[in-house]
């Protein structure tokens, strides 16, 4: 491995005219941005607007159906990865891809296209270290890649492409995993190197505060078109949102009914759970949420929210505490759950509420397929008032769906949480769960489904909202939680506290 | 229900308008549903194919094997019989590895459960035979073979659920210490003296053996295993155990969401099963055999997994399979008479059939012809 003076080594990437058609849908029609060299490029745009399609025909991963991409100005045809290596591009997900048994230094000198089969690990590690030297951030080499905190992974990948001498990096959503602090700084650095001309990066990203604060230029798409960009100093959010979302009415946010205190619903009492490994995840969990109330836990992805959840809604089995409804100890089991009007909203509805291959109606009636008018004597199911209910919750919910008898899968990512949320709040809920609700989802759903939360809300239900969006946390919550390495390291009223205590908190508050 | 959210939870999105329920496309439709039929019936041309190419490496002639096939399996009343008598217990193993299935559980000891269902029917007799009391002692012979084999793959499923050992495993392991079981008894204590050549229980006589379905000259047991699969078909489809079946087989996390009792559907759904394969086994015994010896491990709860995979656990799609099935084993007599190839043969061209099943799975969805539903 040469260890060159970078300086100047960054170069730009353009799309001409790049078109990209799936069968009936056009993914991406006539997109042409333009990355210049040694600039934090953005690239803005709801889910659906074809962000991945277009990186992905840049890296090869897609054959673009038209346009023309140049690289450094010159015209380049990159018919799968290996070619976009050759030419220096590299791409940094969303999801760690390194190798967690491994240190910092193998998963480096493994990932080499080049790596010999017998290692002289003595030679490697020195020249590894030459090119750390050059490096504006610094990752412990020596321990295993499963010891490092995320903000160390994530600045591991992105060593890992300047490593493999990639000098223009795509960043896939690259603080989706960070605590903010973390995110800043990293970020940070970054435009330090495409300010010295080291490096030219163009970053998918939703946040505006990312894109106001640390990228040079904006392109923004829209439904696999580019509908506007340019200088970030000359835009603002308002001009961006407006931008992303286009014409498209969103309805007014539900208003927080202010409601005397009612007594608690649920109770959490010292919770301990532990993870698919069998290592500690949720470590003496105390939470309570009163009715009439929605407490946000917020925090960094994996720090045992997903456990938590999960205890609650029967998937993991609890290690020890007790959960309470109403003051009485409660079991997720399908008797308890119906007595006590206890309610789920789960992230990635299609892994976690839904049966993929099952039918829309039927996923509809996971909730009643063994009460009348669906069940007769108990045993019996009638498919008749099964598609009625299906047609009913279809109408009122706006679920978009060819038939009551489509196969949950084939709808769209917005439209599955739709039947999902349809199905769990159609009742009289008492008890709410939520997961990341809106994840992944267009700006019409995401207001749909917080709008619908905030109502049952006002109604008199005690909803825990679990989210990784602190955004989400901010608008809707009326106490908030926070989760760090499976303890509450913060719980304050949403009015007693800010961002930066909250962020604080996410880091461990210590 | 009372409802207080109708009015206030209609979400109001201009932009959104209510859906028009498209017009249904029954071409789309067609393609979609043939699916399942085209790719099952596909690999096994292309096994047949495939073993025809192995034929031709052993100077056989293909072309009279599958002649012999056709004529030995269907092309007579004589061998439709001799086919449909192996029908029978190959759609009683297939429905123990079929019913499972829904749940995402792959039991292999089908075998395992017949066995001890078989000897467990011949057990109970034994105090009775030769006293009368038929309209007494069949049914219990039939309800002790009901009873061990639901026990024996009933039992996997309480290890699965108790002890998250692997079903597969477990239940293909228990076949071997069926077998045991079986041996032991039948050369030791059961050993009957009516029989010095081969040791077997105590025949149960003429008076408790099953008759046969008037005109078909085959026993009771194929009606009562069609009957068995249109049931086992309405359970899964029409009851709420077969939905709630059904989704702890299609997600066993939302399953657990939705508060279902996945452990106590597993382990009812694995002692269905093994009651269907012990019922295979009472019939084997009292239809067939007329007592419980080594000729009760043939291999029918092993043809049954393939049975299985090749009616994509399809209960309805069963029977038919089962009878190509009974008609590839009917047909291995005369093709080793007449072919000078070893009863073995046979079974080649079943592993070969399995392989190519397991094979196709993946072509599922990728083909796009059956897939012109449009994505919503």
């Amino acid at each position: 491995m040469s260890a060159p003076t970078h300086r100047g080594a960054a170069f730009g990437v353009e799309t001409i005219g790049m078109t990209k058609i799936f069968g009936a849908l056009n993914a991406l029609d006539d997109v042409s941005i333009k990355v210049r060299p040694g600039t934090l490029h953005a690239l803005l745009g709801e889910n659906g607007a074809g962000k991945s399609t277009l990186v992905k025909c840049m890296m090869g991963f897609y054959q673009p159906t038209r346009g023309e991409l140049l690289v450094d100005g010159q015209e380049a045809v990159i018919r799968n990865p290996r070619d976009a290596m050759r030419l220096k591009l590299g791409m940094v997900y969303q999801h760690f891809t390194l190798v967690p048994s491994l240190t910092a230094a193998e998963n480096l000198i493994v990932s080499r296209p080049d790596c010999p089969s017998v290692i002289d690990w003595k030679r490697e590690i020195a020249a590894l270290d030459a090119f750390m030297a050059t490096m504006p951030f610094k990752v412990p080499l020596t321990t295993p890649v499963s010891g490092l905190s995320a903000g160390e992974k994530q600045k591991l990948e992105i060593l890992k492409q300047l490593y493999l001498d990639r000098r223009f990096i795509i960043l896939d959503e690259p603080t989706s995993v960070l605590t903010p602090d973390e995110a800043d700084e990293m970020l940070g650095l970054l435009k330090a190197m495409t300010a010295r001309d080291e490096l030219t990066i163009l970053m998918i990203t939703h946040k505006f505060r990312e894109v106001t604060a640390y990228a040079d230029e904006v392109s923004v798409l829209r439904r696999g078109r580019y509908v506007g960009g340019g200088l970030v100093g000359d835009l603002s959010t308002a001009d961006m949102a407006r931008m992303m979302i286009g014409d498209t009415e969103i309805r007014e946010r539900a208003t927080r009914r202010e409601q005397p205190s009612q007594p608690v619903a649920l109770e959490l009492v010292a919770l301990h759970a532990a993870d698919d490994e069998g290592l500690p995840a949720v470590t003496s969990v105390d939470l309570k949420v009163r009715a009439g109330e929605i407490l946000g836990i917020a925090g960094v992805s994996g720090n045992g929210q997903s456990e938590l959840i999960e205890v609650i809604s029967g998937q993991r089995p609890l290690d020890d505490g007790r959960i309470l409804v109403h003051g009485k100890p409660y079991e997720p089991v399908r008797t308890e759950m119906d007595r006590l009007k206890v309610f789920s909203l789960q992230e990635e509805p299609l892994r976690n509420s839904a049966v993929p291959r099952m039918s829309v109606a039927e996923n509809m009636a996971l909730r009643t397929f063994d009460k009348p008018p669906i069940a007769s004597l108990r045993w019996w199911l009638s498919p008749a008032p099964m598609r009625a209910r299906a047609r009913e919750l279809i109408d009122r919910y706006r679920v978009k769906t060819p038939s009551t008898e489509t196969p949950i899968e084939n709808l769209s990512g917005g439209n599955v949480q739709r039947a999902v949320l349809a199905r769990e709040l159609s009742g009289d809920v008492d008890v709410l769960v939520v997961a990341n609700p809106c994840f992944g989802l267009d700006f019409a759903s995401v207001a749909e489904i917080r709008t619908q939360i905030m109502e049952q809300r006002n109604r008199g239900a005690a909803v825990l909202l679990v989210s990784e969006d602190l955004d989400e946390i901010l608008e809707l919550a009326d106490r908030v939680a926070v989760m760090s390495g499976g303890r509450i390291t913060l719980n304050a009223p949403i009015a007693a506290t800010d961002r930066a205590a909250i962020g604080h908190a996410m880091a461990g508050g210590h | 229900m009372p409802d207080p959210t109708t009015d206030a939870s209609v979400p109001a999105v201009a932009a959104q308008p209510a859906p028009h329920p498209r017009a249904i496309d029954w071409v789309g439709r067609a393609l979609a549903a043939s699916e399942a039929i085209v790719i099952p019936v596909g690999a096994v041309v292309v096994s047949a194919a495939l073993f025809s190419l192995f034929l031709l490496a052993l100077g056989k002639s293909p072309q009279t094997f599958f002649e012999l096939l056709w004529r030995g399996g269907f092309g007579t009343a004589f061998s439709w019989q001799n086919t449909l008598v192996r029908t029978a217990p190959l759609i009683f193993t297939a429905l123990c590895v079929a019913i499972p299935a829904r749940l995402g559980l792959v039991i292999i000891g089908g075998e395992g459960a017949l066995v001890i269902g078989g000897f467990a029917a011949a057990v109970v007799a034994l105090p009775f035979i030769g006293q009368g009391g038929a309209f007494f002692v069949m049914p219990l012979m039939f309800i002790a073979a009901t009873l061990a084999g639901a026990l024996w793959i009933g039992f996997v499923g309480a290890l699965r659920h108790h002890r998250g050992v692997n079903e597969t495993i477990a239940s293909l392991l228990m076949f071997y210490i069926a077998v045991a079981i079986l041996n032991f008894f039948v050369e030791g204590a059961l050993r009957s003296p009516a029989d010095p050549n081969k040791p077997s229980t105590t025949p149960i006589g003429a008076d408790l053996m099953v008759g046969q379905i008037p005109g078909l000259e085959v026993h009771w047991g194929l009606a009562f295993g069609v009957v068995m699969a249109i049931g086992a078909h309405i359970l899964m489809s029409r009851t709420t155990f077969g939905f709630a079946a059904r989704v702890t087989g299609g997600n066993v996390r939302a399953a657990r969401a939705q508060g279902l009792p996945v452990g106590r559907l597993m382990l009812a759904a694995c002692a269905l099963a093994g009651a269907c394969a012990g019922i295979a086994g009472y019939f084997e015994v009292a239809a067939i055999l007329g007592k419980a010896n080594a000729s009760l491990v043939a291999g029918y709860g092993f043809t049954g997994i393939l049975v299985s995979f090749l009616a994509r656990h399809n209960p309805l799609a069963i029977p038919p399979v089962a009878i190509l099935f009974g008609g590839l084993a009917a047909a291995g007599g005369l093709i080793q008479r007449r072919m000078g190839l070893p009863d073995a043969t046979v079974q080649v061209l079943q592993g070969l059939i399995f392989l190519i099943i397991l094979l196709s799975e993946t072509v599922y969805g990728r083909i796009p012809l059956f897939s012109r539903e449009a994505r919503a």
